[in-house]
């Protein structure tokens, strides 16, 4: 019998407060949450019908994003009713219960997994459960997140704790290096494409190889997000000296001595040698291609110089239907090359895709060329921070020169509940990470893929490979 | 949190994978502030056509109007954490779903909320998704305390596997945080000696 532990179960050991069976379940203790307008209000007023209180008013932060508009010009009324009242009885509650708010006319304020990092809510070793499935996130620093619905949400603020069961450890490794052009965008997406939408259900994913640890803290981050379209319930990556540095100095970071003292704890934080994982899966960066969806659920993706693929290939049964049924929503024939995909609709935005890195990777492609007639293409960036960032680097300029919208922050037409709503027929090329029926909006039709690969559609008006834009090409 | 003991109601299928929360609860029916009303939102684009019952969606089809079951595909619940998806499907008077996989928020959402999750493997789900499509013999009896799904038309039993706390909790209809507020003082002893531990978290 071994006793080496995988980084996942240090953390979830490091983090129960009992077991409650004999079967893995257990009270697990939760450092942090981020909270947003639209999963925490049922959960507030449960509280407030049980007459409780919020255990740590501290380890919690409130961030408007979901409902909020990306107009240019920023007011504090929301676009819809139902949008201002989730908003304004946020604010009750913030107000009600202590804990930080970060409104729409707050400077911080952005995408929840964009801000708690930016804003130092998240550190290495933490386990942090929010209301939002892409809290995987977290996972990129060193932090153990995973998503949970309204109910858990009341359940962390009266008492710290989730009732949790343990998952299996299951390894992601990339080796090899990446073509030019190739970003971590396209490695998951190449994960999920390859084990499935489902292909990680029950598993705490961790990730790991050289290819995720040459690449910066947001690429990795970006990794860590989207493998919950995998199923992944959580998502963690041993944390290095990017990380540290990623973290030092942000508002809620720790300082001086406890920093030094932090650092020599955070940096013991890793699987050990010989641990073990019941799932391994291995990717060469080296084979990865441009990634782009042609489905409707994130697995349904090929590389862009493949054609869409004939159902008919599917052997079993309930998927081929399955298949039919995509390509069929998406309007798309079987062998019809991607890159002869037209789209009049370009999406540069979301929590997977929208940091400074993603941004300036997007305008780099943008030199001297304009946005294709007949696409609408807009750029959302995470958080308001990252806007202001992108405009003092002149990258915001390159973007409205090429033609693209500029806009303010929010979750925007990652998910359309706010006023950014596709129509149906609509084809866009998005940097996002869910290509569900109606997602962007209803009969809209959406292909997930990287932001370069995004803008380098939008000059071209249809699919393109983005190599081809590549500096020394 | 209501109780799930024995429930006998009918049941449809609805086999196709990964069918995710923003199919079960399209955005639309996102902007409350509590609860209420979201039965109508359940599938809604696949209920209804410009505003009309859509006749060929199968919740809507003859014996299927009042099913408190559904037989799911592979990954069902995928997606979005939005609990409003299983709040719809409670009010729509759904008890059980029994399929082959669900999506881990959306089963913990589940179980907070009185739905009970039965997984059983691929090909029982076929079979029993191919013996309801037929609405003479789509009346199923779900009973947890025995852990069966019985086919009234045949008599058929199948039984299923739970997890004893996940179980306890649905017969009970217990209220999670009140049962955790029931460690108070461990939670409390644990976090006095996890911040020593961790001084930088705090």
């Amino acid at each position: 019998m071994s006793f080496s532990k995988t980084l996942y179960d240090k953390i979830i050991d490091a983090h129960t407060v009992r077991t409650l069976d004999d079967e893995g379940l257990i009270l697990l203790y939760v450092d942090r949450t981020v909270l947003n307008e639209y999963t925490s209000p049922q959960a507030f007023t449960g509280l407030r019908e049980a007459g409780r209180s919020v255990w740590n008013r501290k380890a919690a932060l409130m961030v408007v994003d979901h409902v909020n508009s990306t107009a240019a010009h920023r007011i504090a009324r929301m676009p819809d009713d139902g949008g201002q009242r989730q908003v304004e009885y946020f604010a009750e509650n913030a107000r009600d219960f202590g804990i930080e708010l970060i409104d729409i006319l707050d400077n911080r304020q952005g995408i929840e997994h964009v801000v708690a990092p930016e804003q130092g809510l998240v550190m290495p070793g933490m386990v942090i459960g929010a209301g939002d499935s892409h809290t995987t996130s977290y996972g990129a620093l060193g932090a153990l997140g995973f998503g949970i619905g309204t109910k858990d949400i009341e359940h962390y603020l009266a008492t710290q704790t989730l009732v949790y069961r343990r998952l299996k450890p299951m390894r992601v490794t990339v080796t090899g290096t990446p073509a030019i052009g190739i970003t971590s965008k396209d490695i998951v997406m190449e994960v999920i494409r390859r084990i499935g939408a489902d292909g990680a259900t029950g598993y705490a994913v961790e990730f790991a190889g050289d290819t995720l640890y040459d690449m910066s803290v947001e690429a990795r981050m970006t990794v860590c997000n989207m493998i919950v379209e995998a199923g992944a319930r959580g998502a963690v990556m041993a944390p290095d000296q990017k990380v540290f540095d990623y973290i030092k100095g942000r508002p809620r970071a720790p300082k001086d001595s406890v920093w030094d003292a932090a650092i020599t704890c955070w940096s013991a934080l890793k699987s050990d040698p010989d641990a073990h994982f019941d799932r391994e899966v291995r990717i060469n960066a080296s084979d990865v291609a441009p990634m782009v969806t042609w489905g409707t659920s994130p697995d349904q993706g090929t590389t862009v110089t493949d054609v869409v693929p004939d159902p008919k290939a599917q052997t079993d049964a309930t998927k081929r239907e399955a298949d039919l049924r995509a390509l069929h929503y998406m309007g798309l024939r079987p062998g019809t090359q991607i890159t002869s995909i037209a789209i009049n609709h370009a999406f540069i935005g979301s929590c997977t895709n929208a940091r400074i890195e993603d941004l300036r990777d997007a305008a780099s492609i943008l030199d001297g060329r304009n946005v294709a007639e007949g696409v609408r293409a807009i750029v959302v960036p995470g958080s308001t921070q990252v806007k202001l960032q992108a405009e003092t680097e002149g990258i915001a300029q390159r973007f409205i020169d090429a033609g693209f919208e500029w806009r303010q922050s929010g979750c925007s037409m990652c998910l359309a509940m706010n006023d950014d709503v596709l129509k149906p027929g609509d084809r866009c090329a998005s940097s996002t990470n869910r290509n569900f029926e109606g997602r962007q909006g209803a009969g809209a039709r959406t292909h997930l893929m990287s932001p370069a690969m995004v803008a380098a559609a939008a000059v071209e008006g249809h699919i393109t490979d983005v190599r081809k834009f590549s500096r020394g090409a | 949190m209501e109780q799930f003991r024995s429930v006998t109601g009918s049941a449809a299928p609805l086999v196709a994978p990964n069918i995710d929360t923003d199919i079960i609860m399209p955005k639309t029916f996102l902007k409350g502030v509590d609860r209420k009303g979201l039965d109508i939102g359940v599938f809604n684009s696949l209920r209804f056509t410009d505003g009309k019952p859509n006749t060929e969606f199968v919740l809507n089809k003859p014996g299927y109007e009042d099913c408190k079951f559904l037989i799911t595909g592979a990954n069902f619940g995928c997606g979005s954490s939005r609990e409003h998806a299983v709040w719809g499907l409670y009010q729509l008077g759904i008890r059980a779903l029994i399929g082959s996989t669900f999506a881990g928020i959306f089963n913990d959402n589940c179980r907070n909320n009185g739905i009970l999750t039965i997984n059983l493997p691929h090909e029982t789900i076929s079979d029993l998704a191919e013996c309801v499509t037929h609405p003479e013999h789509n009346e199923l009896t779900v009973d947890l305390e025995n852990q069966t799904i019985r086919i009234n038309a045949t008599g058929d039993e199948i039984p299923f596997e739970i997890e004893p706390a996940r179980k306890q909790a649905l017969l009970q209809g217990l209220d999670p945080v009140g049962a955790t507020l029931q460690h108070v003082a461990e939670i409390r002893a644990f976090e006095q000696d996890y911040r020593i531990r961790n001084p930088w978290y705090f």
